[in-house]
């Protein structure tokens, strides 16, 4: 297949208005399923090493006579979301059976919400990387289930057709889902791909300080759906076109991707649109090695999944006073939480911001939490740790923990350490090698803090170059580095610096 | 046949639990007495698809329990058929489908599960309608069942399997589901009894669903106290069925029990519909009721003479108890089958979406072929035609397009009917009609005419649509055929209890008239 010509992306924008819109998927780490006891594989604790078809009952399955309970605790995990959105909540929901035929629905009908979701009519703010704040409307939030995994055995896709068998694994059946549905969302213009990104990052960053979700995009926690869409420009005198056909690009599972995906949408439906050609509505695959989406299966209007009110379940009616109470339990906003610990850490607006767009706000708070000073924090985080992430390809949170960064800070304080050798120690640590103390032991990384043999250093490089003494008692203080530089180098770096130099000052004075 | 084992299976549950609590037999004897019943007439009755093969190990356990000493619950020890719609962990569950011929379920229906805490034997599973879906029992894929009157006739359905095990003597009690009467309408024509208790009421965790907002699991018996008896069994909340009502219930068979007593239908109003049987003969200001043998006309359409007959005599005999006659119109109710055959077929298929080969029941191999084919395939094979009719129907009635006409308006005619129903018992404490507008009807009769066929669950429908509790008892044999005719009543949702009292005073009465229960008059079979 040719790769489809693009649009360069600042003319589409000259030429149509994107109009955005996402589904998000939400795991919910509760202990149980929606509908059965079995247990969750997004939960916290799970096996995630479980044998295929190993985590289910025979309400996974669908088994004849089976029936669907409510995890009264998703309920109220989907509440607070709710709350967290901005939404209402409705005093009176109602499931639905979603009927469709596919082998990983056990049942050939999903357990949804259909017309009376649990909460509806939010708003979110969100911050673009320069501070920009931008209000995503949010139309609804609904729960439901998950499917199985389907496996693809032969042909060459992946994909089901053409495979020459598949296996259905039902453990993820029946894990508890939440999509969030937002309005369409206009006005995104050049950054409608950064707005694709902060929005889930934000999705992200709610569920998680919610701890309604492990949130790990990678693990299929959280799941991605974008709309794009694209009209023409108003000319002057003219009405404003009606919205143009969408395209909705599925699972499109990490921050950037969606950055990427959205983009590239733009760019495709740009070109197809001036050379004269039609969107066709339909969903399209992601694929994270081209950087491009290929159709999926078209979708239209006349999909009719055929809705009724699910017969087994009964309306969820949640009491106001349980509402109150999640709503008082909610965590802070993510806008006032910024607000709180950008003043409390005493950092810059780019300062604070380049934590919060390297995605360490939590990381660096906890780091401050363990003692460690905001600046240190920061500094560690963003500098060596995200230098050593971004060369593994990794997320600085998986590589270190934020008590094991402020044990480091520590040592450095306590000038155990200094900064080139506390770059060591974080190496270390990532590599397994213990903890920070351990890693300073192992790899012999103390800095000398015996004064004869930094002396003895110091003598040594002070008859190399003997002029040094003279013109730092004439005031050239900064000579002093060359020494300082000397001595380290002899001493493999394990000097603290800063002794170095007083010591070298004493001997001019001398 | 030996003799006594021959007079064990004519005795009702009730009696069989009172002479095995007394220690004058054995489960072991009770239940071997009904495996040789069924050894010798099944072949002509054709009641059970399976049967338990360890049957006789657990009445033996049941024995042993009790010479230890210990203390069993009322039924414990007497034998049960059970539906074949209802999962049992050890013995195939069909759901009289070939699709699922050979299921072995790993789990017990709750009800299935209680019945056995109880120290219940399970005799086997019986015969039914495909996915509960007839009136006859012709459905099955595995062959009718015949009508232990006239093996000529069916025996109901879609559980003429149990209602036929029961009036055959082949068990003292059995389980029944009833989604529009198919424990009521066999009861009905085979002369036992069957109710259907208030949707809620019992749980339906292991029963295989038809349509989840309609079916319940009941008892179907020979008398009204056994039935009491089971239904104190299987009934109860149950965490599994979110549909399942949690309120605590009053004994059924104290409820039973009290029917017996002098004077308790005194001040009884008897709410009779004109739209049902009711009307055109009289006897709404009391009265006369009684006396109008073959009072069939007017709206009693559709209803045989003497199933009328026999339902407006037993009337009379409550009223001369003292009960008040109430004539009360339920307009809606004309609606109620349209409803009904809207509202199943809807249910109806997407429960059954699930019978796909993916992962339980028949599998047909399309070499070559993609899964869908492999799914179609396994559904062209494996449902017979009247699941098909009602799965396209009910894929129909739920289309884009279709949904506000179909589904949307049967279930506004729903809500009209409950509130028909709540007019009534404003009127009266029960609502009384005939249990099936006609006695068994010949094999084959109606089996090309499906709206006919349907027709013949007039009188069920509305408490499956309400959610109100039903029960059938026998109310003589229609003079025309000397077939068995029904009466039913209905009560308001959760007065399960007053059914039970109500048909127990009237069956004592109706005992007394004819010198026996019903039957004992029905023709030997073996």
């Amino acid at each position: 297949m040719a790769k489809p010509d693009l649009m360069d992306f600042d003319k589409a924008l000259e030429m149509y208005e994107p109009v955005l819109g996402f589904e998000v998927h939400v795991e919910l780490s509760t202990q149980t399923k929606m509908f059965s006891d079995a247990p969750n594989p997004a939960a916290p604790n799970a096996d995630r090493d479980a044998a295929p078809n190993t985590q289910i009952t025979p309400v996974d399955l669908g088994l004849p006579g089976s029936l669907p309970v409510v995890n009264e605790k998703a309920v109220e995990y989907a509440i607070s979301l709710g709350l967290a959105l901005g939404c209402e909540i409705a005093s009176r929901s109602t499931f639905s059976r979603k009927n469709y035929f596919y082998p990983d629905l056990a049942k050939n009908y999903q357990i949804s919400q259909y017309d009376e979701p649990i909460a509806f009519e939010g708003s979110l703010v969100i911050e673009l990387e320069d501070g920009t704040e931008v209000t995503v409307p949010i139309e609804r939030a609904h729960m439901e289930e998950d499917a199985g995994k389907l496996t693809h055995i032969g042909g060459a896709t992946g994909r089901i057709h053409g495979a020459e068998a598949s296996l259905v694994d039902y453990n993820r059946a029946g894990v508890p889902l939440v999509e969030i549905v937002t309005k369409p969302i206009f006005g995104a213009e050049g950054r409608a791909p950064e707005v694709g990104k902060a929005y889930v990052a934000t999705i992200r960053d709610i569920v998680r300080a919610l701890g309604i979700s492990e949130a790990r995009m990678e693990r299929g926690n959280l799941r991605c759906d974008a709309n794009v869409s694209l009209r023409p420009r108003a000319q002057a005198g003219q009405p404003v076109a009606p919205l143009g056909t969408r395209t909705e690009t599925k699972n499109v599972n990490s921050l950037r991707s969606v950055e990427r995906a959205v983009r590239y949408e733009i760019q495709r439906q740009a070109a197809i649109l001036s050379a004269g050609g039609t969107i066709t509505q339909e969903t399209r695959h992601w694929h994270e090695d081209k950087g491009t989406t290929s159709p999926g299966r078209p979708k239209s209007d006349a999909d009719d999944y055929r809705y009724f009110p699910e017969p087994d379940l009964l309306p969820i009616e949640p009491s106001a006073g349980l509402i109150e109470q999640l709503r008082a339990a909610l965590p802070e906003a993510p806008a006032v939480r910024r607000k709180r610990l950008r003043e409390a850490w005493g950092f810059t607006e780019a300062e604070f911001r380049d934590v919060q767009n390297s995605g360490l706000l939590a990381e660096v708070e906890e780091t401050v939490a363990a003692g460690a000073a905001p600046a240190q924090a920061r500094k560690w985080w963003t500098g060596e740790i995200a230098r050593i992430a971004n060369a593994r390809d990794a997320e600085p949170a998986e590589l270190i923990a934020p008590e094991q960064v402020a044990a480091v800070v520590e040592l450095v304080e306590s000038g155990v350490v200094n900064d080139k050798l506390a770059r060591q120690v974080i190496e270390g640590v990532i590599d397994g090698e213990g903890t920070p103390a351990e890693v300073v032991e192992r790899r012999g990384l103390k800095v000398v803090s015996d004064d004869g043999a930094l002396i003895a250093a110091i003598d040594a490089a002070l008859a190399e170059q003997p002029d040094v003494l003279e013109k730092i008692r004439e005031g050239k203080v900064q000579a002093a580095g060359a020494i300082i530089g000397a001595v380290m180098k002899a001493m493999g770096g394990q000097a603290d610096a800063a002794r170095v130099r007083e010591l070298i000052l004493e001997r001019a004075q001398a | 046949m030996s003799a006594a084992s021959s007079d064990l299976t004519r005795l009702a549950a009730h009696e069989l639990a009172e002479k095995l609590r007394a220690g004058e037999i054995s489960s072991v004897e009770a239940t071997r007495a009904h495996l040789d019943r069924i050894a010798a007439v099944d072949g002509d009755v054709h009641a059970f698809l399976h049967l338990n093969t360890s049957a006789l190990e657990t009445a033996a356990e049941i024995d042993a329990r009790r010479a230890a000493g210990e203390e069993l619950a009322p039924l414990a020890g007497v034998p049960v058929a059970i539906k074949d719609v209802l999962c049992t962990r050890d013995m195939p569950s069909t759901a009289g489908s070939r699709i699922l011929e050979g299921w072995i379920p790993p789990y017990d229906a709750t009800v299935v599960a209680r019945m056995r805490e109880a120290g219940l034997v399970p005799l086997g599973k019986t015969n039914m309608d495909e996915f509960a879906m007839g009136s006859s029992t012709e459905h099955s894929a595995f062959g009718p069942t015949r009508n232990p009157w006239d093996r000529e006739r069916i025996p109901g359905g879609s559980g003429g399997g149990s209602a036929a095990a029961v009036a055959a003597f082949e068990a003292p009690l059995a389980l029944g589901s009833d989604t529009g009467g198919s424990i009521r309408q066999p009861a009905a024509v085979t002369g036992s009894v069957g109710m259907k208790p208030t949707y809620g009421g019992v749980s339906r965790y292991g029963a295989i669903a038809l349509a989840s907002s309609l079916d319940q699991v009941g008892p179907v018996t020979r008398t009204v106290l056994d039935a009491a008896l089971l239904h104190d069994v299987i009934g109860g909340h149950d965490p599994r069925d979110s549909t399942s009502i949690p309120d605590a219930w009053p004994s059924f068979a104290d409820a039973a029990r009290t029917g017996l007593r002098e004077g308790v239908v005194k001040g009884l109003r008897i709410g009779v519909v004109s739209e049902l049987g009711g009307g055109t003969t009289g006897g709404t200001t009391g009265g006369t009721t009684g006396g109008t043998a073959g009072g069939a006309a007017g709206a009693s359409q559709g209803f045989q003479p003497g199933v009328l007959q026999r339902f407006h005599e037993a009337l009379g005999l409550l009223e001369k108890q003292g009960a008040e006659l109430v004539e009360v119109s339920a307009p809606s109710f004309e609606y109620a089958i349209s409803a009904y055959y809207l509202i199943l077929p809807a249910e109806a298929s997407s429960n059954l979406a699930k019978f796909d080969s993916v992962r339980f029941g028949l599998r047909t191999e399309v070499p070559g072929g993609t899964i869908e084919d492999v799914m179609a395939a396994t559904r062209e094979a494996g449902f017979g035609d009247e699941v098909k009719r009602r799965i396209i129907l009910g894929t129909y009635a739920l289309s884009a397009g279709y949904y506000d006409a179909y589904y949307g308006s049967a279930q506004k005619v729903r809500t009209l009917i409950q509130r028909d129903f709540d007019a009534a018992f404003g009127a009266c404490d029960v609502l009384a009609t005939p249990s099936a507008p006609t006695t068994a009807f010949k094999l084959g009769e109606k089996l090309d005419d499906p709206l006919a066929m349907y027709l013949n669950d007039l009188t069920t429908i509305p408490a499956n649509l309400a959610g109100v509790p039903g029960i059938a008892l026998p109310s003589g044999l229609a003079p025309e055929d000397g077939l068995p005719a029904g009466i039913q009543f209905m009560a308001p949702a959760r007065q399960d209890a007053r059914l039970y009292t109500v048909a127990a005073a009237l069956e004592a009465l109706f005992v007394d008239a004819w010198g026996g229960p019903l039957l004992a008059q029905a023709p030997a079979l073996a």
